[in-house]
């Protein structure tokens, strides 16, 4: 393993299958266990540096890190001294004499974890920055397809909706190939970035064709107000074409699953039936979201499992 | 005034002559000059070039003296073997009257190591909405020629084509920052397989293109002179082209960094390498050294954009864009241009001094290297290389691109009028 996680490609097929292994003994080890804690990171401190609201993503490293016993400092953008102004810079130096040994960073500015990487000693892990990737996402995906599917490879996998905005699709995209699955994107061609055409996946703008051909659909959160900017004219119209509802959910092969990120927009890419479906897998994917995030902290920190 | 005989300098690449520099002019020029009282400067094997021109330069004062001040950004410039630079009118206050302007010129004479010359903006406040007080600026002891909102796009055609028209009345020009701003909203780095990689906004080469195909066609219809800044991509230098075949008097830079540097340098997130127009394609470097070859560039302009350090140790997106250029051009000329055959150092003279003094209408700058001329020149040995270390420039910053990179060709001395504004690679003030 390298010593930072900043992007799908910092993990070859052997270390992303080692981190989707080592969820699965994490999983093993505390199930039916009354208390679910680890000693492993026992003396380390893990920082979770926020600069963006997000309190799903915050609360699944906290307590991963938690049930690896490490110190854990939340350190959120507001009520601290970023809104007085200071640096990133400054504050990973402010980190760096802390001796933080993890910094789990989530930024609106994409590479904002590439930067911190060059002024920190320790391990940087991306939990999203801007609109380039969300790697621990992917792995929590990949994690859950190979728990409900029993393996990736071949797996067809469409990934659906706002991609050129999507860390989560950037990361998918490039670890589901890893992994050797099949991605198709979906998505009007205002939502598919320019330059799209070279990454290892197919491209479609017809979601009603795609359907019946995979074994996974992953749904992305699409904001309504990109209608303001013309990615497409309404809410509705973007609904009717690329949402996924109970009757374009009849197309999908019997045992394919549904996944989304979360937050879901329910009715916009996503029927409340079908987000509540036995094909969804929403709120497993929170569950494995911590196992994975277990195993990469624990990879990066303690070392291998071995 | 120390005389000054130059001994076996080539002037434009030619063979080796000396060079008796006295009273601010070239005195003479042949074989074995001799010249009681003259300071000797051994030249041998070093090219001679009349002193650089640039179109576009960012001298920051007044307002941001903590990046770069006339007199530091002039040192720079000296070292960098210019004698004249145009300097931007994004100050603050904007350089968009009469008053700024004077104040920026006489800095620059009060420095004295080149020739600052003020250009002024297009707009009030470069805010796009109406006219500066063109005529008032062009009127001053700064005697303005060329104005331009840089940093901004003159978007509005209807005012664009009001400016082109109004500054014929004083032979003025219009350099345009050509970027669709509609099209650029939130853009952080050209548009291609890098930024959707990379997730940073796109600057599609279709909103530069669009603005100067827009712009020659008013320059066209209304006759005026039309300059395009910085240049980068290759759609740009195939309307350029096909401007000047109709007879539009347009004229276009490019700078060194978009010769050199394309968007790979993005990969690093590092906002050393952010700028605008942002650094493009392998293909669109290409098209810019060749239309820099065939003239259809017609001359470098460095865009020198010194930036305090907090303002580039960021996050990509928080980062201003712009580089340090003025004490690299020509080396990186020399590196993309002259090392493999396509511009020889009458090109070079051309594309960086005669070309650019003819667009801002200097009358001391871009001459001949001949007896009687104004002694603006330049001695630069061809053969040196070094390392670039941002800590030794003379600009106030550091944002070097740079940095690190073996260059060729060192700026021996540089001659204002006669007098040695570089000595031994060295300021002399």
């Amino acid at each position: 393993m390298k010593r930072h996680l900043l992007e799908a490609a910092d993990l070859d097929r052997d270390d992303a299958t080692l981190v989707l292994d080592t969820a699965a003994q994490i999983d093993q080890a505390l199930s039916g266990r009354e208390v679910k804690k680890l000693p492993t990171l026992r003396g380390r401190t893990v920082v979770n540096l926020f600069y963006e609201d997000s309190t799903r993503t915050r609360i699944s490293f906290e307590l991963a890190a938690k049930r690896l016993s490490a110190d854990v400092i939340n350190f959120s953008a507001k009520g601290s001294s970023v809104s007085k102004g200071e640096s990133l810079k400054d504050t990973a130096l402010t980190l760096e004499a802390m001796g933080a040994d993890a910094v789990v960073v989530r930024h609106s500015s994409s590479g904002a974890p590439h930067r911190l990487a060059g002024w920190v000693r320790g391990s940087v892990v991306n939990a999203g920055d801007g609109t380039h990737e969300h790697p621990t996402q992917a792995l929590l995906d990949a994690y859950t397809i190979r728990r409900r599917l029993g393996r990736l490879e071949g797996v067809r996998v469409a990934i659906v909706g706002d991609v050129l905005h999507s860390r989560v699709a950037r990361s998918n995209v490039g670890l589901l190939h890893t992994l050797g699955a099949e991605v198709t994107l979906v998505a009007p061609p205002t939502l598919l970035p320019v330059g799209v055409g070279s990454w290892p996946a197919e491209v479609s703008y017809d979601l009603d064709a795609v359907l019946p051909k995979v074994d996974v659909v992953m749904m992305l959160r699409v904001q309504a107000e990109r209608m303001n900017a013309s990615f497409f004219p309404s809410a509705r119209e973007y609904s009717r074409r690329y949402g996924l509802d109970a009757r374009r959910m009849g197309a999908l092969p019997d045992d394919a699953i549904v996944m989304h990120p979360g937050p879901m927009n329910r009715g916009m890419e996503i029927a409340a039936d079908v987000a509540d479906s036995a094909r969804s897998t929403i709120v497993e994917q929170v569950a494995n979201g911590v196992s994975t995030r277990m195993a990469v902290l624990y990879l990066l920190l303690g070392g291998s499992p071995q | 005034m120390t005389h000054y005989l130059i001994k076996g300098a080539r002037p434009l690449g030619g063979d080796a002559v000396d060079v008796l520099v006295a009273d601010g002019r070239i005195a003479a020029i042949g074989d074995q000059l001799s010249a009681t009282g003259a300071e000797v400067v051994d030249a041998a094997g070093l090219i001679a070039l009349p002193g650089l021109v640039d179109l576009h330069t960012h001298l920051r004062e007044p307002g941001r003296e903590d990046a770069e001040t006339v007199e530091t950004g002039s040192r720079a410039a000296a070292l960098g073997g210019f004698t004249a630079v145009h300097a931007m009118a994004n100050t603050d206050p904007v350089a968009d009257t009469a008053g700024v302007v004077e104040q920026v010129w006489r800095l620059g004479q009060e420095a004295g190591l080149v020739d600052v010359v003020p250009v002024g903006a297009v707009t009030i406040g470069l805010k796009g909405e109406r006219l500066a007080e063109l005529g008032a600026m062009a009127d001053s002891a700064a005697r303005v020629r060329v104005f331009s909102d840089d940093g901004h796009c003159v978007a509005d055609p209807a005012l664009m084509r009001r400016a082109l028209e109004y500054v014929k009345a004083f032979d003025g020009v219009v350099a345009q920052h050509a970027e669709e701003p509609r099209l650029t909203v939130g853009a952080q780095m050209h548009e291609g397989e890098r930024s959707a990689r990379l997730g940073l906004t796109g600057w599609p080469a279709a909103a530069e293109e669009a603005i100067i195909a827009r712009d020659v066609l008013l320059a066209e219809h209304v006759g005026a002179r039309l300059h395009v800044c910085h240049v980068s991509t290759a759609g740009s230098v195939e309307i350029l082209r096909w401007a000047k075949s109709r007879g539009v008097q347009v004229t276009a830079e490019v700078t060194p960094h978009h010769l050199l540097l394309t968007d790979a340098c993005a990969e690093s997130y590092d906002p050393v390498f952010k700028v605008n127009p942002p650094l493009r394609t392998d293909a669109d470097v290409e098209a810019l050294r060749a239309g820099l070859a065939d003239g259809t560039i017609d001359a470098v302009g460095t865009d020198h954009a010194p930036h305090a350090v907090e303002d580039k140790e960021s996050e990509w997106a928080q980062a201003r864009p712009g580089m340090l250029g003025l004490e690299q051009a020509l080396a990186v000329v020399i590196e993309t241009m002259v090392e493999p055959g396509r511009l020889d150092w009458a090109g070079v003279a051309d594309r960086m001094s005669v070309r650019p003094a003819a667009i801002g209408r200097l009358d001391g700058h871009g001459r001949p290297l001949a007896p009687g001329e104004p002694a603006n020149l330049v001695l630069v040995d061809p053969a040196a290389r070094a390392a670039v270390d941002p800590a030794a420039l003379a600009s106030r910053s550091r944002n070097s691109p740079y940095a690190g990179r073996e260059v060729p060709g060192r700026i021996v001395a540089t001659f204002l009028r006669g007098t040695a504004t570089v000595l031994d690679g060295k300021a002399t003030r």
